[in-house]
């Protein structure tokens, strides 16, 4: 039924995200363990204290990002939490970063890895590529860090934020526009 | 009734979800946020026109950088957003993510929203000067390129911001009531609104039904008769405006097929390794879809589907043709185009061929344009923008401009969000400079309140846009679908004054 077919659709695009980082957690699990005071809730939006994960440290992945303004940092956070994830949870002071909030509906979670981190990930499906197309300064090794998950491979990685984060969907030069 | 059921239990879940996935919350540059803070009578007071991204990103910026700002958002509407809320598409909720960094910021001790006010109308721009150190116009495009050929004015023919307009339940464009009682629709312009549009028109109404989409747009295209959708542009496949997520979206759209001509991609493969990367996925996927042999899935679900959408390239509006009444759009007469020239300079030259279309919807999706909204700003009415220089209107203290209406109608709206940041940071630079005089006392938002009560302007607060905020949400629930829009100001001014 098209119905069905239709909702099936729609409701697994949106697990898919939510999936994607929560292997292998179930995805209703996901939303119990989530780090974040949800919105419903109302209030501060501060992290909700570690005792509601057993977060031992070996289940955290350390990772060094280097800002745009050049500066480094040394944040970690847990395995299977991508690195939008991280950079929400820990606050950290990227201006615009995430905008769609890990949707695949825009490019500015750009970050930019090691060769040979890069080249560790996973296959990049045609959404994120489609998404990655319109990153301001795409490199080889440009990845969205919405769709990057944390595991133990990739334990003391540096992640650099690239100058800039804007979409290419721009006037004039950029080609596509709106 | 049990289908019914689970479709509003997978709803429900549905939310669940849509909640969790917006845990993902931008907090970082509020630390604590929503104390109260008494704003010394001396601290900058900023003055932003417009409250849509343009207006929401620029408030966001300067609040977050100086802890002594404070920003007032004056927006026409009691409903704030902008495009965010009346130009993405019902089918895109995630782009309206951004609707909950917006929402943080105008709860922010320092920031506060004032709908239902007119600005060039209820309150001057002189008198916002005056009240403020700074004022920033962000009231993006309201108005719309014409395509200026005859026939314009027939019924049939729409401009694609009326058309978005009436689907997202744009006040104004509640009445637009299109006719879709024929088989094939044009749209001239091949960018993502004319995507948009097109998808909107050719989507399969399960579909549509599950989103914010406009009741009346869904009803009546739920009885449309439209089948075949041209999307035509002046130049040629390389030119085409569009990106690859809404081309990719037209291909994989249920019940549809692609039917393009291959005589107009001739030449076409051959260019493909020396495009860049966004170009060469983009015009890699338009072939596919326009020439290459389908696999057996896809053959099938072509065979199978009882729609059609194509682009047409290298052809120009002349003329729309009139019914044998006169009264309604029957083809549109368009004149064929070659290429000139190569790389960034191609152009268009006409031919002198023309050829006519039989058609019934006509949808001009060639751009929006920005108004002036008051003598005592200075207006471009050629790029149709303030002019400006990094943001600061020229020749003119104190006036500032981000959004469409400080660079033109392009962008999405991350695009916007780093054209606001640069004009916050020109405005806390000329402060930070002396530049901006903010040694004066102003009244701020106190001296324009007691001008909008003489007046009898009552504004909407923020908290009185989260009534109306709830009961579009409520009545959405009742449909299965995540809100339904209010369309009359009146009832909006109700709601929220409740």
């Amino acid at each position: 039924m098209s119905v069905a077919s239709a909702s099936i659709q729609f409701f697994t695009r949106l697990l898919r995200y939510r999936t994607k980082c929560a292997f292998p957690f179930h995805a209703a699990s996901r939303i119990l363990i989530s780090p974040y005071l949800p919105q419903v809730f109302g209030g501060n939006k501060v992290l909700l204290g570690t005792s509601a994960q057993t977060l031992r440290s070996e289940e955290k992945v350390t990772v060094y990002f280097i800002n745009r303004d050049g500066r480094k940092i040394t944040t970690s956070s847990a395995k299977g939490n991508s690195l939008l994830d991280l950079v929400v949870e820990q606050n950290l002071d990227i201006e615009g970063f995430g905008v769609c909030e890990g949707t695949l509906a825009c490019s500015t979670c750009h970050v930019i890895l090691d060769q040979k981190v890069y080249n560790q990930l996973g296959p990049i499906t045609d959404e994120e590529n489609d998404m990655l197309d319109l990153a301001f300064g795409l490199t080889d090794t440009s990845r969205l860090g919405c769709q990057v998950c944390l595991s133990r491979d990739l334990e003391g990685i540096t992640v650099r934020v690239p100058d800039g984060v804007n979409d290419m969907r721009r006037s004039d030069d950029a080609g596509p526009t709106l | 009734m049990s289908t019914h059921k689970a479709a509003l239990c997978k709803v429900q879940i549905l939310k669940l979800f849509l909640t969790s996935a917006r845990c993902v919350r931008i907090t970082r540059f509020y630390g604590v946020c929503g104390l109260s803070t008494s704003t010394p009578a001396s601290s900058p007071k900023v003055c932003i026109v417009g409250g849509g991204p343009a207006g929401f990103y620029t408030a966001q910026h300067l609040v977050k950088t100086r802890t002594d700002v404070q920003v007032d958002i004056y927006e026409r509407l009691p409903v704030p957003f902008g495009l965010v809320r009346f130009g993405v598409a019902p089918d895109h909720p995630e782009v309206k993510n951004v609707i909950n960094t917006f929402t943080q910021t105008a709860q922010h001790a320092r920031c506060s929203f004032h709908g239902n006010v007119r600005v060039g109308k209820d309150v001057t721009v002189e008198e916002l000067q005056e009240a403020y150190h700074a004022v920033v116009l962000s009231y993006g495009a309201e108005g719309n390129r014409t395509m200026g050929v005859p026939g314009e004015d027939l019924a049939g023919v729409y401009s694609a911001k009326d058309f978005v307009g009436w689907y997202n339940g744009l006040p104004r464009n509640r009445e637009l009531r299109p006719d879709l009682s024929c088989e094939t629709a044009v749209i001239l312009g091949q960018g993502n609104v004319a995507l948009d549009v097109a998808r909107m028109l050719l989507s399969p109404i399960d579909i549509l039904k599950k989103t914010d989409i406009t009741q009346h747009a869904l009803d009546a295209l739920a009885e449309s008769s439209v089948r075949r959708v041209l999307i035509v542009g002046r130049r040629g496949p390389l030119q085409v405006a569009c990106t690859i997520k809404e081309l990719r979206e037209m291909v994989n759209l249920p019940g549809t097929r692609p039917e393009m001509e291959a005589s107009e991609f001739e030449g076409i493969a051959e260019t493909l390794k020396s495009l860049a990367r966004p170009r060469k996925r983009l015009t890699e996927l338009l072939l596919k879809a326009a020439i290459e042999t389908p696999g057996e899935e896809e053959l099938e679900k072509r065979n199978r589907a009882e729609r059609a959408w194509g682009f047409r390239f290298l052809r120009r509006p002349l003329e729309v043709l009139p019914s044998t009444d006169l009264i309604r759009a029957a083809g549109i007469r368009l004149a064929v185009n070659r290429l000139e020239g190569d790389g960034e300079g191609v152009r268009a030259v006409a031919t002198g061929e023309v050829e006519d279309v039989e058609c019934g919807l006509v949808i001009s999706s060639i751009g929006y344009k920005s108004l002036p909204i008051d003598p005592a700003v200075p207006f471009d009415a050629r790029k149709a923008i303030i002019p400006n220089t990094m943001g600061r209107v020229q020749q003119t203290a104190g006036l500032y401009c981000s959004g469409w209406v400080k660079r033109g109608p392009t962008g999405v709206i991350a695009t916007t969000m780093n054209d606001s940041f640069d004009t916050a940071r020109t405005l806390l630079q000329d402060i930070g400079k002396g530049t901006l005089d903010v040694s004066t006392v102003k009244p701020g938002s106190q001296g324009v309140s007691a001008l909008l009560e003489k007046r009898g302007v009552k504004p909407v607060s923020f908290s009185d846009w989260e009534k109306i905020d709830s009961e579009e949400t409520r009545r959405g629930e009742t449909r299965g679908k995540p809100r339904e829009k209010m369309l009359d100001v009146g009832e909006m001014l109700q709601v929220a004054r409740a």
